[in-house]
C-alpha cells in the first residue's frame, strides 16, 4: 500500500495537475502548432517528391536519384540529429535572414524534412499502387503523362495512402517534442521544468495526456476508412 | 507519301508494314503486314498470345515497334518525333478489362478525356456523354460509380468514352472476354452499330461467329504473324493453311463443349 500511494502522489497528485495546467497547456499549443503546419507542408513536398521519383525517361534521371537521396538521406537520420543540424547549425551560418528564425521555425524545418521522406515513401507506395492498366487507359484517350497522373493515378493512390499517411502523421504530433532539444519551449520541455522545481510527475502525465488525446481522433478516423474500403471491396466481389 | 495504296488506288487507312515486335527475347510480331480501307473492319484472329493485342497496342502507340512502319490516316505513328497525345485523339481503344476510372461516375470517365484534352466546356461534354449514353441505354447510370454497373454495362461505358472522343479508328481488344455469356450480346449489339455507321476498326476477338458476321477481312495470327488473312466466308469455311484449320477446329470444339 506504501508503493501505491508512493506513486499515486509521484505521478498522479491532483493539486500539481491544478499547478501545471496553464504551463503544460500553453507549451501544448505550440506543439498544436507545428505539428498543423508540418503536417500541411509535408502532404505537399511528400507529393511533389514522389511524382518526382516516379518521372519516367532517360532524362529524368539526375531528378530522380536527387529525390532518391533525399529520401535516403533523412530516413536513415535519427531526427535529433537533423534537429541539431537545423537548429543549431543554420544560425550558426549566419546567413542574415535564414539564420534568425525562431527555434519553432526550426522545429517545424525539422519536422518537414523528416516526415516528407516518410510520407514520400508512402504516396510512392500508392502510385504505384495504381494498375498500369489505368495510365495506359488515360493516355490512350490523348491526355498527356501530366493529365493521366493528375486526374486518373493520383487521386486513386491517394485515396489508398490515407490510412498509412496518418499512422506516419501520428509519429509527427509525437515528434513535436522531440525539437525541445534545440530549444522549443513546448509541453514536454514545460513538464519537466514543472517537474523539476515541483518535485513531481504530474506534469509528465498531462502532457501524455494532451498527445494522447489527439492521436485517437486521428487513430478512429484511419479505422473508420479502413472499414469503409472493407465495406466497399466486400460489395464489389458480388 | 507514307501509305501503301491498295487496290483501288487509294491509300489505306491503317497501314502496318514489316513490323517487328520484342519483349526482351520473345518475338511478340513478326514482320506483320496489314492494310485496312476506311469503313472497313477487320477482325483479327488466332491463340491468345499469338500477338493481336500487342499488334492494337503498336497501333496507338502504348508500345513501340523495334522495326517496321504503322501509318495511320497519313501521319506516321511509328516516327520518332509524333505527338501521340494528338495522335490517340483520333484512335480510340477498349480493353479487355474495361479500365473505367474506379472513382469517377460514369458521366465523369467520359467526359474527363474531351475537356481535358479538347477544351470543350463541362456543358457541351456532358450534354455529348448523355447523348451517347442513352445510345447505350445507361443515361440513368450516368453518376453511378463503376463498381455499381454489371461488366457489360461497364465496357459500353468504356465504348462510348472512346467514342466520346470521336475517333476516326476504333481499335477494340478482346473486350468481351472477362464477360459472362449473357453479357456479351449487348456489348456485340453496340459494335454491330459502330460498324453499320462506318466506324473503321480492328478487332481481336475469340467471338466467332461475330468475326464473320462484321468483318470485311479476317486475319488469322499464330506466333506473331498473320499467317492468313481474306474474306470471313473463304477464312472460315475455306481456310488455306493448316494451322489456320486446326485453330477453328479447336475454337469450335470448345464452344460446342461450353
Amino acid at each position: 500500500m506504501h508503493a501505491f500511494h508512493q506513486v499515486a502522489h509521484a505521478f498522479f497528485n491532483p493539486h500539481s495537475f491544478t499547478l501545471a495546467l496553464p504551463d503544460v497547456w500553453a507549451g501544448f499549443q505550440v506543439n498544436l502548432h507545428m505539428m498543423v503546419i508540418a503536417e500541411a507542408l509535408v502532404l505537399v513536398f511528400a507529393l511533389a517528391l514522389a511524382i518526382v521519383r516516379g518521372l519516367p525517361g532517360p532524362g529524368a534521371k539526375p531528378l530522380r536519384a536527387l529525390a532518391i537521396a533525399y529520401t535516403d538521406f533523412f530516413r536513415g537520420t535519427p531526427i535529433i540529429i537533423v534537429a541539431f543540424f537545423i537548429g543549431f547549425g543554420i544560425p550558426g551560418l549566419q546567413l542574415g535572414y535564414i539564420s534568425s528564425r525562431s527555434v519553432v521555425t526550426y522545429g517545424v524545418i525539422t519536422l518537414t524534412l523528416v516526415y516528407t521522406a516518410y510520407v514520400t515513401e508512402v504516396y510512392r507506395a500508392g502510385i504505384e499502387s495504381v494498375h498500369p492498366s489505368q495510365r495506359a487507359a488515360a493516355r490512350s484517350l490523348g491526355l498527356s503523362y501530366a493529365q493521366a497522373m493528375r486526374y486518373v493515378v493520383i487521386p486513386q493512390a491517394v485515396r489508398r495512402v490515407i490510412p498509412p499517411l496518418l499512422n506516419d502523421f501520428v509519429g509527427l504530433q509525437k515528434d513535436t517534442a522531440i525539437v525541445y532539444v534545440i530549444g522549443v519551449t513546448e509541453a514536454a520541455s514545460l513538464a519537466q521544468q514543472f517537474s523539476t522545481q515541483n518535485g513531481d510527475f504530474a506534469s509528465y502525465v498531462l502532457a501524455a495526456v494532451f498527445f494522447i488525446l489527439i492521436t485517437i481522433p486521428l487513430a478512429r478516423f484511419t479505422d473508420h476508412i479502413v472499414a469503409q474500403r472493407e465495406k466497399r471491396e466486400r460489395a464489389q466481389a458480388f | 507519301m507514307t501509305a501503301a495504296a491498295n487496290g483501288n488506288g487509294t491509300a489505306a487507312f491503317v497501314d502496318v508494314r514489316g513490323v517487328h515486335k520484342w519483349f526482351g527475347e520473345l518475338q511478340v510480331l513478326d514482320e506483320v503486314d496489314l492494310s485496312v480501307n476506311e469503313h472497313h473492319v477487320v477482325c483479327l484472329i488466332g491463340a491468345s498470345g499469338s500477338g493481336k493485342s500487342t499488334l492494337l497496342r503498336c497501333i496507338n502507340r502504348l508500345e513501340r515497334v523495334e522495326q517496321g512502319e504503322i501509318v495511320v490516316d497519313g501521319q506516321t505513328v511509328t516516327a520518332e518525333k509524333v505527338n501521340v497525345n494528338e495522335l490517340r485523339r483520333k484512335i480510340g481503344i477498349v480493353f479487355q478489362a474495361y479500365n473505367l476510372f474506379p472513382h469517377m461516375t460514369v458521366l465523369q470517365n467520359v467526359t474527363l478525356a474531351p475537356r481535358k484534352t479538347r477544351r470543350s466546356s463541362r456543358d457541351e461534354a456532358e450534354a455529348k456523354a448523355r447523348l451517347l449514353l442513352r445510345r447505350i441505354g445507361l443515361e440513368d447510370k450516368a453518376n453511378e460509380y463503376p463498381d455499381r454497373l454489371s461488366g457489360g454495362q461497364q465496357q459500353r461505358v468504356a465504348i462510348v468514352r472512346a467514342l466520346a472522343m470521336e475517333p476516326k479508328l476504333m481499335l477494340l481488344d478482346e473486350i468481351t472476354s472477362a464477360l459472362d455469356p449473357q453479357l456479351v450480346t449487348d456489348v456485340l449489339a453496340l459494335v454491330r452499330e459502330l460498324a453499320e455507321s462506318g466506324m473503321t476498326m480492328i478487332i481481336a476477338t475469340h467471338e466467332m461467329g461475330f468475326a464473320r458476321e462484321v468483318a470485311d477481312k479476317v486475319c488469322f495470327l499464330d506466333k506473331g504473324q498473320i499467317l492468313e488473312e481474306g474474306d470471313p466466308e473463304q477464312i472460315f469455311t475455306d481456310p488455306h493453311e493448316p494451322r489456320t484449320r486446326e485453330f477453328l477446329a479447336r475454337v469450335l470444339e470448345a464452344e460446342k463443349q461450353a
